[in-house]
């Protein structure tokens, strides 16, 4: 009897094991299949055609600055919307609103992290965009600004639970040491709560854009696609073309092997370092805080 | 307790296993009892047209369950190139066939037979608010190109013009850049002025042109909703307006509107014809106003 049990217990710990060996393996897998195929446009593309800034595959015009620039303007913009909102929306939650409350607030935030992005696209072509142009008299309403919008609110899930795991683990000694200095529960919670769950709230926020880098499908629809270069801060008002909405809607098209194939990998290279660069940004700030944990504790 | 959870799951994946099995199984004896009767047909060709091409021989199929007709695309050139070859039964072409090509089919033993299958016309819209009502195709090509960026330029209201257009991978697009920015010239390098917004489908053009006053696109005839307005449009060079309607495509009036052709090795008969021959029926044409290309009557 003692023995089969261990007989599964192995067959589940190996089973573990190789799902976790796994995942390194198809993430060096992915890397190496994006390198093999992104790094002939190096040489298939001069580099000044590359890096120029006229985006027109059909034609030869292979201008990637659009639509690096396009990407981080809806980035940068859906950051401005989303981590005020996200921040203070963990500090309501986990600080602010009665237990009763919390406990729907926070199921309600995690839906809307499973809301599909195709039908927030939905939503941003029949009511976001023509609101946006109606009020602030724009030519179009699929600009820059409408995917930010959209783009804030699937980063919002992911900043407000993962702000609001961290200030829940702030001890409860520090609330109440600063409430016995006599500070107010807003000085409090402003000048000791929130700094104490810093990294983890950097960290909320790095995830978050990291989840709006990569975004697809909301951007393709309500950003217009069209791959201006961006050169003042008016592009927030006008159309631009992603990285991601460009690999999607090209690469169905694209004939195996021809240089607009290996750019339009090089460009999901690109995506692929930035994304990367974010996550590693988020890991180091949370290594950091637990050797504070670590520290606090000692 | 862990034993009994797994037993029961590893017995689930047995019966799951053991279940697909049998229904490939089952697939595989009936696909081998149709085979004994099957009549095979090879269309290959156009992109634009395989969509097209699908949907007729799905229901082709559906009607003569002993045929199979495989339908792949590729492109107007490997379509006729393959014909040339004799390697498909049907080409399809969103093209006509040049003389060279024929040339050198005749030099392969092949003579190429020419159908008009279906027409495929791109309506120019605009918001209904738009007092724009005809544009020449010089127009047409000056606004997309990015030479007129404003409706008073063309005598309409003092507003922006927000150019729409489908992305560069649909074969619309492409017709679009050579017959109208490009008006016909293959020397012409002109492209899409760079703010064109591209839109994946038809129905993000048309709910933007709907919406927004300042906005022209254009779509295929049969996406073209009611809510919209659409544009006449000149021949180069003249100054009659014509809409874009079944009758106007079909008498050549109407100018931004192709041929979709399809090509066999001689005069088909046998399946090849009787195929042909139900594509021009009412069933075959009424697929062809289904799926937003313009409807073409025999002879």
């Amino acid at each position: 009897m003692s023995k089969k049990l261990k007989s599964s217990e192995v067959i589940i710990t190996r089973g573990i094991q190789l799902s976790g060996f796994s995942s390194i393996l198809f993430v060096l897998m992915i890397l190496f299949f994006l390198l093999y195929e992104g790094i002939p446009a190096l040489f298939t593309v001069p580099l000044d055609d590359l890096f120029s800034s006229r985006w027109y595959p059909i034609e030869e015009y292979y201008g990637i600055i659009p639509l690096l620039l396009g990407s981080l303007v809806v980035t940068l913009g859906a950051s401005m919307v989303a981590v005020p909102f996200g921040i203070l929306t963990a500090v309501y939650i986990s600080e602010i609103a009665p237990a009763w409350l919390k406990e729907i607030l926070k199921p309600l935030v995690e839906l809307l992290a499973g809301f599909p992005s195709v039908v927030l696209g939905f939503l941003g072509i029949l009511v976001v965009s023509p609101f946006l142009r109606d009020v602030l008299h724009l030519p179009t309403g699929l600009t820059a600004l409408t995917g930010s919008l959209l783009l804030g609110g699937i980063a919002i899930p992911t900043i407000v639970s993962i702000s609001e795991d961290a200030l829940n683990n702030v001890p409860e000694t520090y609330r109440q040491g600063s409430l016995a200095l006599g500070l107010t529960r807003w000085q409090t919670i402003w000048g000791v709560t929130v700094p104490a769950a810093r990294s983890g709230i950097l960290t909320a926020i790095m995830l978050g854009l990291g989840r709006t880098i990569g975004e697809t499908m909301t951007v393709m629809m309500v950003t217009g696609n069209a791959p201006i270069l961006p050169n003042s801060l008016k592009v927030l008002f006008m159309p631009i073309r992603t990285m991601t909405a460009t690999i999607a809607s090209e690469m169905g098209e694209v004939a195996t092997g021809s240089p607009h194939y290996h750019v339009l990998f090089f460009i999901a290279m690109v995506l692929f370092l930035f994304t990367l660069a974010v996550n590693i940004i988020a890991s180091k700030i949370s290594f950091s805080r637990m050797k504070r944990s670590e520290r606090i504790l000692s | 307790m862990k034993k009994h959870l797994i037993f029961p799951l590893l017995l689930c994946v047995f019966c799951l296993i053991l279940a697909s099995c049998q229904s490939t199984d089952v697939n595989n004896q009936s696909q081998n009892d149709s085979d004994a009767v099957d009549l095979y047909l090879e269309n290959k060709g156009s992109d634009t047209m395989v969509n097209l091409a699908l949907y007729w021989a799905e229901r082709y199929q559906e009607i003569h369950n002993n045929v199979r007709i495989s339908v792949t695309g590729g492109g107007s050139g490997t379509g006729i190139s393959s014909l040339i070859s004799n390697t498909v039964d049907i080409a399809n072409a969103s093209r006509a066939i040049k003389d060279n090509e024929i040339e050198l089919a005749e030099e392969n033993g092949v003579t190429p037979v020419e159908f008009i299958v279906a027409r495929d016309a791109i309506g120019v819209i605009v918001n209904p608010e738009n007092p724009i009502n005809n544009l020449t195709l010089e127009q047409i090509s000056a606004i997309y190109s990015g030479e007129i960026n404003n409706w008073k330029e063309l005598g309409g209201d003092d507003r922006p013009i927000v150019r729409l257009s489908r992305e560069t991978n649909s074969g619309t697009h492409v017709y679009f850049l050579e017959a109208v920015i490009r008006l016909g010239d293959s020397d012409d390098k002109t492209i899409f002025s760079a703010d064109t917004l591209l839109l994946p489908s038809s129905e993000g053009i048309i709910s933007e042109v709907r919406d927004n006053p300042n906005a022209i696109g254009y779509d295929g005839l049969g996406y073209i909703t009611d809510d919209v307005k659409v544009v006449g449009v000149s021949n180069l060079g003249d100054k009659i307006f014509v809409l874009p309607t079944i009758e106007t495509v079909n008498t050549n009036q109407y100018p931004i509107a192709r041929d979709l052709y399809m090509y066999t090795n001689g005069e088909p008969e046998g399946l090849i014809l009787n195929y042909l021959d139900w594509i021009f029926s009412e069933e075959g044409q009424d697929i062809v106003r289904d799926l937003g290309f313009v409807p073409v009557v025999k002879e």
